[in-house]
């Protein structure tokens, strides 16, 4: 017998790990990613696969010679995080400026705030945001899905159904008009039309939540109450006005609501604690997004919607707590 | 339907590996150290001295004051010295060596297998012989029995509640005895509602015990009021306030006692003590302790005298295993690592773990993911990565405003933390200050 090893209990721990969650995200993305790749060919896998890659370098150059610490990018969040800026870029978008995003959502989204854990923001849509404002022509075209798996920066471009929808409206055109341009829900629903590489298949994205809550990764109370949130907001703009408003499946089926409220509101770092927070957080994110849409001057409003949000985590987490055991006193 | 406590909870590895065996006498030591604190309050005031004979079952100190408790020789023999040993909490305390001389027990003591159903003294005898029988709560916590049932003027109690849980990873020391002293345990019940005045019994046994659930309730149906309910298998079932929650639906306010609901909660073994005290006249000198452990040769569940050393136990399991690690009085989630193979058993020994070296080391801590997982397993609703947070920064303050009292120390946290966080360590320390801090308060 060798020395004994004295501890504070529990002396036993779950198989929980970070590598695993991080892990378990991009298991759970996968399914889009091959809708993705089914519909816009080669050119998602090149553009996923250099953000992915760039995010890892990044994440290691900094930790190593500017935060002179140990890298931890074998923890997988770096991958996600480019996975994830990958999934919200249109796949024609050229390289450098996959790579300018990555660099900016691993150096100023994550690593200038002191790496995993500490972001306020979402470091994906900071690079996202960052290459939409800096770069507004490259990020709104769009290959067209289907046309040719083979093709990169060459590809035939086309819109997405938001940004004709909302052409169409500025023009004064009638609703049933407008969607005489846009694929059916079906359509839609499987991810053929047009859009970023990951936002397209809401199929598969819904498959990647499946996956998420058996794994208990995320719970449900986030995504659930964004998608709820903009379903009655715009039920409600659809029933006062039929002909100026789409339907709410129009709503959830198009931009990048499912990919945002499934996979980036849910970043643990950057969204609520606790499940009355979350819901405060998921109902923000979707009342500024139908907002956005609706009243605003871009077609998509998720991307703003989580960033805000995320900027209030930190205050529904100060004033928003649990329920404490034995809080209210049912004696009887 | 099997009934459970919300919120929170985990489910770690069960591991019990002694599930089924049966009790066997351990034999006695050649000497014992009967530690004096072995129970929540003051230290009795010790009745022999160096040299005296003593006889198993000999009161040997005195409970000093409200809360505290008798002791009792476990064996015969000469009293050799009273000095301090280490014992579980690892610092050196007063206990009474004594070298064993055969095996004679004091002539009141009852030592027929015969069982008693007939509860003969009235409650306040009940009461006053649980004190003199020493009886501390057997689970773990060993806060003195006689305590829990003299209730303040105008307090009534409704229901009983009895742990029969027993959640804790590798212990099967209440499930032995549930299945073999079953009617004993329900007459330390029913012994207990009378001295409370009460009418109705809920026993809560963990689903992962179908053969305990069954016994019992077979047994139970020749004892009126008591209710045997089956409970599903989650950690910390046994802590008070969540058996509480799972029987009778009931939430303990921040702060309280069960009595504030209504509720009085013993332990099956303690029941089973109550039992031999009252019935046999036997007072509190001997457990079940589970000794267990994936490389011990034969672990068992054993009857032991208490003050009998760890070594003497972990002998009769067939030795310490090469690869030891560590050694822990208890299970994994709550037990104590131990530092020494002469730490005596005591009143609250419900098991001894051995566990192998890849086992006995803590993973490397990473930042926090803010994944809150530590919130959702909380049985107490707090905010373990706030409670650390604040306790890295000693804003102990803080912490009592988030409650960081409330936590009972089950580990849930550090458990299913992602980043292997030690959250507990860091709510104990800010539970140790903020109790400094309300004493300087008071003053």
């Amino acid at each position: 017998m060798g020395l004994l090893t004295i501890s504070p209990s529990p002396h036993d721990h779950s198989s929980e790990s970070v590598p695993k969650l991080m892990y378990g995200v991009i298991i759970a993305l996968l399914p889009a990613f091959l809708a993705s790749v089914y519909f816009f060919g080669i050119s998602t896998v090149i553009i996923t696969v250099t953000a992915m890659v760039s995010c890892v370098i990044f994440e290691f150059l900094i930790q190593r010679y500017l935060m002179k610490e140990k890298p931890a990018i074998s923890n997988g969040s770096a991958m996600v995080t480019g996975m994830l800026l990958a999934f919200c870029l249109p796949t024609n978008l050229p390289i450098w400026l996959v790579i300018l995003g990555s660099f900016v959502a691993i150096s100023v989204g994550k690593m200038s705030f002191g790496g995993l854990g500490n972001n306020p923001f979402n470091p994906a849509l900071v690079g996202r945001v960052f290459l939409f404002i800096s770069f507004p022509v490259q990020l709104t075209s769009w290959p067209e899905p289907g046309v040719n798996h083979f093709a990169y920066l060459d590809a035939s471009t086309g819109a997405t159904p938001l940004s004709i929808m909302k052409e169409g409206l500025k023009n004064r055109e009638s609703i049933s008009h407008i969607l005489l341009d846009i694929p059916f829900y079906q359509d839609m629903f499987m991810g053929n039309m047009g859009g970023s590489a990951g936002e397209i298949a809401a199929a598969a994205l819904l498959i990647g939540f499946a996956y998420l809550l058996i794994r208990k990764i995320i719970t449900w109370h986030i995504p659930v109450s964004i998608l709820l949130t903009v379903t009655i907001f715009t039920g409600i703009m659809w029933l006062i006005g039929p002909t100026s408003n789409p339907n709410p499946l129009f709503h959830l089926l198009s931009g990048g609501l499912m990919l945002g409220a499934i996979f980036m509101a849910t970043d643990y770092v950057t969204s609520p604690m606790n499940i009355k927070g979350m819901w405060i957080y998921g109902v923000g994110i979707g009342i500024i997004t139908v907002v956005i849409r609706i009243f605003g001057a871009y077609p998509e409003g998720v991307q703003f919607a989580i960033l805000i949000m995320n900027a209030v985590t930190p205050i529904i987490n100060k004033y928003v707590k649990p329920r404490r055991f034995g809080e209210e006193v049912s004696n009887g | 339907m099997f009934k459970t406590f919300r919120p929170g909870g985990i489910h770690p590895s069960e591991n019990k590996l002694t599930a089924g065996s049966t009790i066997e006498e351990l034999p006695v030591p050649e000497q014992v150290s009967i530690p004096l604190n072995q129970h929540i309050g003051a230290a009795p005031k010790v009745l022999v001295e160096r040299g005296d004979q003593v006889k198993v079952g000999q009161l040997i100190a005195r409970g000093e004051g409200f809360i505290s408790a008798n002791i009792h020789s476990s064996v015969s023999g000469k009293v050799l010295k009273i000095a301090a040993v280490v014992d579980m909490s690892g610092y050196k305390r007063n206990a009474i060596s004594i070298k064993v001389d055969g095996d004679e027990w004091v002539e009141e003591i009852d030592r027929s297998p015969e069982l008693i159903t007939e509860i003969a003294l009235e409650r306040q005898e009940i009461v006053q012989k649980i004190n003199q029988s020493g009886i501390v709560g057997m689970g773990g916590a060993t806060f003195p029995s006689h305590v829990k049932l003299s209730l303040p003027r105008g307090m009534k109690v409704k229901y009983l509640i009895v742990n029969g849980a027993e959640c804790e990873p590798y212990l099967t020391s209440d499930h032995i005895l549930m299945m073999e002293k079953a009617d004993q345990i329900l007459v330390g019940a029913t012994i207990i509602m009378k001295a409370l005045d009460v009418e109705k019994a809920f026993i809560g046994i963990e689903n992962n015990k179908p053969d305990a659930i069954d016994h019992m309730s077979d047994r139970a149906q020749h004892y009126p009021g008591i209710e045997i309910q089956g409970l599903r298998v989650k950690y910390p079932q046994g802590g008070e306030k969540q058996l509480i929650k799972a029987l009778i639906n009931r939430e303990v306010p921040s702060g309280g006692l069960p009595i504030d609901v209504g509720a009085v909660v013993f332990n099956v073994g303690t029941l089973f003590a109550t039992y031999q005290a009252i019935q046999k006249n036997k007072p509190l000198f001997e457990r079940v302790v589970t000794s267990t452990g994936k490389n011990l040769e034969k672990p068992g569940n054993f009857m032991v005298r208490i003050g009998t050393p760890i070594s003497a136990l972990i002998e009769a399991c067939g030795g310490l295993p090469e690869n030891t690690g560590k050694i822990i009085s208890g299970g994994t989630m709550m037990g104590k690592a131990l530092n020494s193979l002469e730490v005596p058993v005591i009143k609250g020994t419900s098991g001894l773990l051995v566990l192998p070296e890849a086992e006995s080391r803590r993973k490397e801590m990473q930042h926090c993911i803010r994944c809150s997982k530590c919130i959702t397993v909380c049985p107490m609703g707090l905010e373990p990565y706030l409670l650390m947070a604040f306790g890295e920064r000693e804003l102990f303050e803080r912490m009592e405003e988030e409650k960081a009292t409330d936590c009972m120390e089950c580990g849930s946290c550090n458990y299913i933390c992602p980043a292997n966080r030690h959250l507990l360590d860091y709510i104990r320390l800010g539970k140790v200050e903020i109790n400094k801090i309300r004493r300087l308060r008071k003053n």
